[in-house]
């Protein structure tokens, strides 16, 4: 570990020592069309941007030296710090997050102007403990020149990281079938998104009642609240289904009534245990499956008998 | 117009369709996909096609210039990054004049989204003339 430390240490001092970068043209002199197409996207109505005085937006300073979309890869240069990002790829960080970055504007740019820019790697530090994996935190600096005079300087920091988490997950096939979410049943399922199985309960009289629904069938009242329920049961009824086939499911599957300590019964498949063996009576416990990347359903699986 | 420190800045909401998402990073000349590509951003972990920091820092000069006026001279913008600014989300301004030493002064600046400070800014901004 500090063997690899010691390693990217010694290539960011490399790269700090190599001290100012070769400096780079940038593609497009300071041009009005290419502000007015900045300040359309931006919404921005400075007049100061327009007419035959016009000066160039300062937070555009970055976009007159981007190589844009047909860049040429034998004009790609190489900056300070390249080196040192290709070994943190290596040592598996790969994660890249900009943290800052700190405009410094000497003065405002005419139509016209050519612009030069060049690059100076500033420090690495680390490794760090962040909230995205462990990391280095590597800055530099652009400076950008018209003719020799320096007009503009960008600080920017970024965290190269290694990922907690592979990034690429596969996406899964949706689901097809979705509950019907609504203002009466939306609490439950935010409820299993959260993990937790929760029973409507009247505001008034307290009853518990399941399904969900907007009135207390006790009362009549229309306040209504909920309870996290233990998430255990016993199988009350039960069916077989084997036709006709249902979209995302694979025949024959369960389906049960299952009978909660807490006074209601609730609908939800059986998985997780061989069709023959389900009973009535039988001891079940809430089991949440994500049926895509989505979407979360409860459903229920034997609990396995003391020994 | 006259700055005083503590002046509150009113706050701006901007929209964050895809079109505001595509058009400013197009329009910064950024052209890579997690900002124009949905397929690809996803694949690449984020939950739709975010803010580029170029427009970051163009929409924190906007929101100050909007308020100071055309006479404004920005010295500079200093912006700490926080979580993404996704398309579909709303990113709402909000700023106040921190200090005015002579004629600078110094605008603090948080553009929020739903998920939290997208953007924590500081810009030094001088009168013209």
């Amino acid at each position: 570990m500090t063997e690899l430390r010691d390693h990217l240490m010694a290539l960011a001092d490399k790269a700090v020592a190599a001290g100012d970068g070769p400096r780079h043209a940038a593609p497009h002199p300071v041009n009005a069309v290419m502000i007015s197409h900045w300040t359309e996207a931006m919404g921005d109505r400075n007049p100061a941007y327009t007419g035959p005085d016009a000066v160039a937006p300062p937070a555009m300073i970055q976009v007159w030296s981007m190589e844009g979309l047909s860049r040429d890869p034998a004009k790609e240069f190489r900056r300070p710090m390249d080196d040192v990002f290709d070994a943190l790829d290596e040592a598996g960080y790969t994660g890249v997050v900009a943290t800052n970055c700190e405009h410094t504007y000497h003065r405002y740019l005419s139509m016209g102007e050519e612009l030069t820019s060049s690059t100076r790697m500033l420090d690495m530090v680390g490794p760090k403990r962040t909230a995205l994996g462990e990391g280095y935190f590597v800055t530099w600096n652009v400076t950008w020149f018209s003719g020799d005079e320096p007009v503009a300087e960008m600080m920017f920091r970024l965290l190269k990281f290694q990922p907690l988490r592979p990034v690429e997950k596969a996406k899964r096939e949706p689901y097809p079938l979705r509950p019907a979410v609504n203002d009466d049943t939306r609490f439950f399922w935010d409820g299993v998104q959260a993990g937790e199985l929760r029973i409507q309960k009247c505001g008034g009289c307290g009853e518990l009642r399941h399904p969900p629904g907007p009135v207390c069938p006790s009362c009549r009242s229309a306040e209504r609240t909920h309870v996290v329920a233990s998430g255990t049961g016993t199988v009350y009824s039960y069916v077989v289904h084997h036709h006709p086939p249902v979209p995302g499911q694979e025949t024959p599957f369960v389906v049960a009534v299952v009978e909660l300590p807490e006074g209601v019964r609730m609908v939800g498949n059986i998985v997780q245990c061989p069709i023959g063996e389900v009973y009535v009576g039988m001891p079940v416990r809430v089991t949440y499956q994500e049926m895509d990347d989505e979407l979360t359903l409860p459903m229920w699986a034997p609990i396995p008998e003391e020994a | 117009m006259r700055i005083v420190a503590g002046s509150v800045l009113p706050p701006l909401t901007i929209e964050l369709t895809p079109t505001v998402v595509i058009s400013t990073a197009l329009a910064t000349r950024d052209f890579t996909p997690v900002h124009h590509d949905p397929a690809i951003a996803k694949a690449q972990g984020s939950k739709e096609i975010f803010l580029n920091i170029l427009t970051t820092m163009g929409l924190v000069e906007r929101y100050v210039s909007d308020w100071a006026g055309p006479d404004a001279v920005f010295r500079g913008i200093k912006v700490k990054l926080g979580v993404p600014a996704y398309a579909g989300d709303t990113l709402t301004f909000s700023g106040k004049v921190a200090t005015v030493e002579e004629n600078e002064a110094v605008v603090e600046v948080t553009g929020a989204v739903s998920l939290g400070p997208h953007v924590t800014a500081s810009a030094v901004i001088m009168q013209r003339g």
